[in-house]
């Protein structure tokens, strides 16, 4: 079970207070129309998957019901770090 | 005394200083008899007091077997537990389960009994019948093979059985945090918590033993001058009166998790009685530690030779451990087999206790060490540079076979020589015990000088000491276990505490463990009798040679192959040898043929203590709305949605089910029903741009609904596939409130503050689950505006002021409430919300005042029926995330015309979602209207196609309707929507068809008259 | 009733004017254990009909901090804390969440009157109905606690006056220690049952223990 820091209540909480909602930094595109079948698909569908460094989102969902990103690593379940939404990740490959 | 003439092995009380309280005899069953043994002992001690050889019989061939070891790596003694039905307990350790008075216990393994099996027939004549890889060979037979092998096989394989009734006895759970845990309180695990005890650090240290001290409690080493078990006594009194130890014992650290999460399996009444009455039997602590300091010590290998695996044939360390722990002599005349130093206490502890040691075997040419020097002293036979080849006996040994061997002790160099006597004590060194730290993932490294697997690298916050590093000399580990601890507060930044004085005896000189893990025969391994490398799976050397044979190269291989370290032991003593041996067989090292994994658990766990209090009524939350109570006492029967009980319909006496929904129907629309519909997830939403929001979220436009007015919305995802719907009502310019389906109440709400944190930040918006706040009542039914004028007298109900789909403040036979003009039966409703503290009162009142009208509550069922007798879809239902708006014909509630990119406008766009021939929802009517297709059915065009039929899509709503006298339905039928009045067939597992024909799904009232009535 | 239906907002007292209406708090269908001496050990209760209000907002908006000081008397806590004024506590949600609870008959009017001194995005919401306060007191009750939570509510990691929303068994709660031995829970209305059966339940070992 993960130990994971909420950059919102500042402190490391158990995993069963969180949801992970899936790969972060996906944004929406702005104009959907202008996209092709494929491009939507990729947004859709398409995700990263890597062995190593993920960017994640979670939901604090059992607690202050913020949405945030934290860094991990695959392979260890190692969590580098956690960050806020908008901010970006310090530990990349 | 009585009893000690029974117990024949057991040394008196003058000459014994171990942990036995001779004043305190307890009787206990074992099989069909009764025997007696002393608090402080262990089943298996107490066995071994009585002159028990055999405690069970093999798995595979059969054979008897005793107890070999005196802890968790026991492979032999696994009992059933328990006197009565109920507090059964199979797979326990007799090595590990204390000793209580009116304790009962048998042998799992014998057919028919442990003592005459006639399985052993199967081993003795037919070795062959069940070689390694038999069950792998077995599975590639045909299946009719199987079945044969099967029966014999469940009948003699097996260690115990479940218990048949329910278990009386409460389990727990308690949750822990700590700065460090301390697994093992043995010398090193004692030595670090005594350096941690007043610190200020939060401290655990969990043992599974009955008592602190580990390999302390049958040493008869001493420190700081006292006895080794006075030396722990202290310690243990030290650490129990510091506040910041909690002190676990009969505590085992089974799994080590992610994150330095681990959890223990406390026995908190086990060792008492065998039902706990009440008070909490397991309790299993789920730890989350900063650091954590695996001090679990080492379990000694037994030697592989012919037939040690006979009664009488125990671990070195486990032989020292009855005698000087528990005052047991297993035996008369002992030879003990050795590649180590060590070992060399078992015979001086044989010796002292007054037995004969006839001969130890070092398999060392030239042993000098400190330990052999004190055995040549006490006149002890040293036979050097040979091995114990086969052991002579059936049922217990009768002579050990002794044979010179050469340098590398792979070869026979001699004459075989035979040795009369009932025990063998073996050791071929010892195996850190790495298992925890394997459980994180950490892969363990081979030490060519330990001659064992280190604790490889980790991710985790964590610390090892003493055996588990090889480190075996008690010195050592007290100084490893200081050393540890003062390692643990630099990192806290705690100031270093001065060292503790330990006194130690001198050290004793040890000389090297020689390399030697099987012990050849005369014979090639393949022709010698049998030599055991895995004890409770029956998987010898021969075996593990064949299965390398055979083409199976890699460890893991070989044990999936041979079944070795499977089992409740998990091959704690088997492992490292069977590698050895296929290594050997392989012609290549340890670490080459691979490592040994262990995975969580350490050992076997209850079924009790894994579920704690999450059990019976407390399995999973129910939850209730406020009207609850009522429901209860007018005799509702209660239908799961998510974790909600909601009423599923309210039979009365004699009634079956389709009677009540009959009813209940028909009450609805002929005068007023009454339904609960409290569970629909609320939402509060408030801000400027909380109508900007909506439209976003939902397909449909609300950028005009008025402040009063009520709206049906359709939710879909990215993807364009609908997955809730729902009324939102605006309660105010810039306030509204939303409802979702009851099971979607969270995932909504979730969803909202998705887009709303990460993608629309900028919108001023707020969202507030209301849920549970407002309790809700639908009165349904061409009388409900009737009732309704004679409870409130603040709101025109007029049906020209207040309309369908507005929304009214007023009060309700007293009670404040908004009152919503909204239906989902397609009768005149009004759906009354009040604080919940006030929805019991007002349901009350409206079945008081609403009698004269026969007002009839209804449940989900009835709901259901009505709704699909309007085709109003139920998302989850009729839906199942692969349907588009338009699938549903519901593309009015889209709407293509806004500005913004509503969420699953894109996606519903796709080619896929615009192709025709999609499957769409229609009605269906079957020709007998008698039948009611089953749900699920398929449809084809044609019921005689041959098999694979071309299936069109299926039923997902299906109910009798009294109301109109007929059976209805809704499905998918691919391009529905262009073939009404077509006939489709619905084939039936039966091998019938259901002929129906497509229809409008609107079955009752199309032109939608009826919500206006009145 | 409704204040007006031309307000961007609509705020509704719940609470009937009518003094016959009966209320029915969450757990009012249980009986109350008996408060004997033997079993001082744990003490469980629920304080019924308080007013819960939830405010939304960001924490930055003077207007709001004045507002809550000026209307409550108590200050906005900052993370993972709890104030406790004269009649009314105030709990951290979330960066921008609190929980403001008083006396049930003052929830309309500390919302209309904080309506009227903030300013900017805000939200307040009254949700009396949907959720009940538990307060749990007695030596046993870190116990209790630690077996029904897996946040830590060890005195150095959640000293008096930590406000903390986390899980309890298998729902959750609002866990805020009001003093060294009382610690009060914000349950769930619907979830209310189980809960209250879930800490009976786990009281259990220690009444039978100390009687």
């Amino acid at each position: 079970m993960f130990s994971i820091y909420c950059p919102h209540c500042c402190e490391y909480r158990e995993e069963e207070e969180f949801h992970v909602v899936g790969e972060a930094h996906i944004a929406r595109p702005i104009d959907p129309e202008a996209l092709t079948d494929e491009e939507w698909a990729n947004y859709l569908y398409m995700r990263k998957n890597p062995r190593g460094l993920h960017h994640e989102q979670w939901l604090h969902a059992i607690g202050c019901r913020k949405f945030f990103n934290v860094t991990r690593d695959t392979v260890s379940y190692e969590i580098k770090e956690s960050y806020k939404i908008g901010e970006l990740p310090s530990c990349v490959e | 005394m009585a009893d000690i003439m029974t117990q024949k092995n057991r040394l008196s009380s003058e000459k014994h200083l171990g942990r036995i309280n001779y004043k305190k005899t307890l009787t206990f069953t074992y099989g069909k008899k009764t025997y007696s043994g002393y608090e402080g002992d262990t089943v298996a001690s107490a066995l071994l007091a009585n002159g028990v050889d055999i405690v069970g019989r093999s798995f595979k061939y059969s054979r008897p077997r005793g107890i070999v070891a005196a802890g968790a790596e026991e492979p032999n003694a696994i009992l059933q537990m328990g006197a009565t039905e109920a507090t059964q307990v199979p797979n326990v350790r007799a090595t590990q389960q204390e000793l209580f008075d009116g304790l009962v216990c048998r042998a799992t393994n014998g057919w028919p009994s442990e003592e005459f099996d006639l399985m052993s027939y199967v081993g003795k004549v037919g070795g062959d019948v069940m070689s390694p890889g038999f069950y792998y060979k077995t599975f590639m037979y045909p299946q009719s093979l199987w079945k044969t092998y099967e029966k014999v096989i469940r009948k003699a394989a097996g260690f115990g059985r479940a218990p048949k009734e329910r278990d009386p006895d409460v389990y727990d759970h308690i949750h822990r945090h700590c700065d460090v845990l301390i697994v093992g309180a043995g010398p090193s695990g004692l030595a670090a918590a005594a350096a941690l005890a007043g610190t200020g650090l939060r401290v655990i240290i969990a043992d599974e033993q009955s008592e602190f001290g580990g390999s302390l409690l049958h040493s008869k080493e001493l420190i700081d001058g006292q006895h080794a078990q006075a030396w722990v006594e202290s310690m243990s009194a030290q650490l129990d009166a510091a506040d910041n130890i909690v002190c676990l014992s009969r505590s085992t650290v089974n799994g080590y998790h992610d994150h330095n999460f681990l959890t223990i399996h406390e026995r908190c009444s086990d060792h008492l009685t065998d039902q706990a009455n009440h008070q909490v039997r397991q309790r299993m602590h789920r730890v989350r530690a900063q650091w954590v300091i695996l001090a679990t010590g080492a379990h000694e290998r037994p030697l592989v030779f012919a037939n040690n695996d006979v009664p009488g044939s125990l671990l070195a360390s486990a032989v020292s451990t009855y005698i000087n722990r528990y005052a047991v002599v297993p035996g008369q005349s002992l030879v003990l087999v050795t590649t180590n130093d060590y070992a060399y206490q078992t015979a001086i502890d044989w010796f002292n206790a007054g037995r004969e040691v006839v001969a130890i075997v070092d398999t060392r040419a030239n042993p000098q060490g400190e330990r052999a020097q004190q055995a040549r002293e006490l006149g002890i036979n040293i036979i050097a540079g040979s091995g114990v080849i086969n052991l002579m006996g059936n049922t217990r040994v009768s002579a050990a076979e002794v044979a010179k061997l050469d340098e590398t002790g792979e070869k026979i160099i001699g004459q075989v020589q035979r040795f009369n006597c009932d025990t063998v004590a073996s050791s071929g060194g010892w195996s850190p015990v790495i298992h925890l730290s394997c459980h994180t993932g950490s892969r363990p490294i081979w030490d060519d000088t330990v001659l064992g697997f280190l604790p490889g690298e980790t991710v985790q916050q964590q610390l090892t000491a003493g055996g588990i590093n090889g480190c075996y000399q008690l010195k050592h580990c007290l100084q490893q276990g200081y050393d540890i601890a003062c390692d643990v507060l630099a990192k806290f930044n705690c100031e270093q505490i001065p060292k503790p004085s330990f006194n130690y005896v001198t050290d004793i000189v040890e000389e090297p463990t020689m390399a030697l893990f099987h012990i050849p025969h005369t014979e090639p391994t393949s022709r010698a009798p049998k030599q055991f490398v895995d004890l409770q799976n029956d998987v010898t050397a021969a075996g593990v040679e064949m299965a390398t044979r055979e083409g199976f190269e890699s460890i893991e291989h070989v044990k999936r192959y041979t079944a070795l370290g499977f089992g409740t032991d998990q091959g704690k003593l088997g492992n490292i040898n069977g590698m050895a041996i296929t290594a050997k067989s392989l012609n290549k090292s340890i670490p080459e043929t691979g490592t040994t994994i262990f995975r969580p658990n350490y050992t076997p766990v209850t079924f009790g203590a894994i579920a704690g209090r999450h059990c019976g009524e407390l399995f999973d939350p129910k939850r209730y709305s406020a009207m609850h109570q009522w429901h209860v006492e007018n005799n509702a029967k209660f239908e799961g949605v998510g974790q909600w009980m909601r009423p599923w319909y309210f039979p009365k006496a004699g009634e079956s089910m389709q009677q009540a929904l009959n009813r209940e129907c028909v009450a609805t629309r002929s005068s007023v029903g009454i339904l609960d519909a409290s569970t629909l997830g609320k939402i509060d939403i408030q801000g400027k741009d909380a109508r900007e929001f909506l439209g976003r979220i939902y397909t449909n436009a609300w950028e005009k609904l008025a402040v009063g007015k009520c709206r049906y919305g359709l939710m879909c995802g990215e993807d364009g596939m609908v997955f809730d719907d729902g009324v939102t009502s605006c309660l105010g310019e810039n306030h509204f409130l939303m409802t979702t389906t009851t099971g979607g109440a969270a995932r909504v709400l979730e969803w909202l503050e998705l887009y709303h944190q990460t993608e629309w930040s900028n919108l001023e918006v707020y969202f507030t689950s209301v849920t549970d706040h407002w309790a809700t009542m639908t009165i349904s039914g061409p009388n409900s505006r009737k009732l309704l004028a004679e409870i409130s007298d603040d709101i025109d109900l007029d049906k020209e002021k207040f309309t369908f789909m507005d929304w009214r403040a007023g009060t309700v036979a007293g009670v404040p409430a908004r009152v919503y003009r909204i239906s989902f039966t397609g009768e005149l409703s009004y759906e009354i919300n009040v604080q919940a503290n006030f929805g019991l009162f007002l349901w009350e009142k409206l079945m008081e005042v609403g009698k004269k009208y026969n007002i009839t509550p209804y449940g989900t069922e009835t709901m259901h029926i009505l709704r699909a007798e309007k085709g109003f879809i139920i998302t989850g239902q009729d839906t199942d995330g692969s349907v588009h708006p338009y699938d549903i014909n519901m593309g009015w509630a889209v709407s293509e015309k806004k500005m913004f990119s509503f969420i699953g406008k894109r996606g519903m766009a796709r080619e896929d979602c615009i192709r025709e021939n999609r499957k769409q929802l229609v009605g269906l009517k079957a020709k007998d209207p008698n039948q009611v297709i089953p749900e699920g059915s398929q449809a084809v065009n044609d019921p005689d196609q041959s098999i694979p039929m071309d299936m069109l899509g299926h039923i997902t709503s299906s109910y009798w309707s009294e109301n109109l006298g007929h059976s209805i339905a809704m499905g998918y039928i691919k391009g529905g929507l262009n073939r009404i009045g077509e006939t489709v067939y619905y084939p039936q597992v039966d091998g019938l068809a259901i002929e129906a024909e497509i229809c409008s799904p609107i079955f009752f009232d199309q032109a939608g008259e009826r919500q206006d009535v009145g | 009733m409704l204040d007006n239906y031309s307000a961007p907002i609509a705020v509704m007292n719940l609470l009937p004017a009518d003094g016959n209406v009966k209320a029915a708090s969450p757990l009012s269908h249980i009986a109350a254990p008996e408060n004997s001496d033997e079993h001082q050990n744990i003490c469980l209760k629920e304080e019924k009909y308080l007013g819960h209000i939830v405010l939304r907002g960001n924490s930055e908006n003077e207007s709001i901090k004045k507002g809550i000081k000026n209307i409550l008397g108590c200050d906005l806590p900052a993370q993972l804390q709890c104030s406790y004024c004269d009649n009314v506590s105030i709990r951290w949600i979330s960066p921008d969440e609190w929980l403001i609870i008083c006396a049930s008959d003052k929830a309309y009017e500390l919302e209309t009157a904080l309506r009227k001194k903030l300013s900017g995005h805000y939200s307040l919401c009254d949700v009396s109905g949907g959720q009940t306060l538990l307060v749990l007191s007695c030596n046993h009750a870190q116990e209790v606690l630690m077996k029904s939570t897996s946040y830590d509510v060890a005195d150095c990691h959640f000293p008096v006056g930590k406000a903390v929303t986390t899980t309890l068994a298998k729902s959750q709660a609002i866990i805020c220690r009001k003093d060294k031995n009382t610690w009060e829970l914000v349950i769930r209305r619907s979830f209310s049952d189980y809960i209250w059966q879930w800490l009976q339940d786990a009281c259990f070992e220690f009444r039978v223990i100390e009687c």
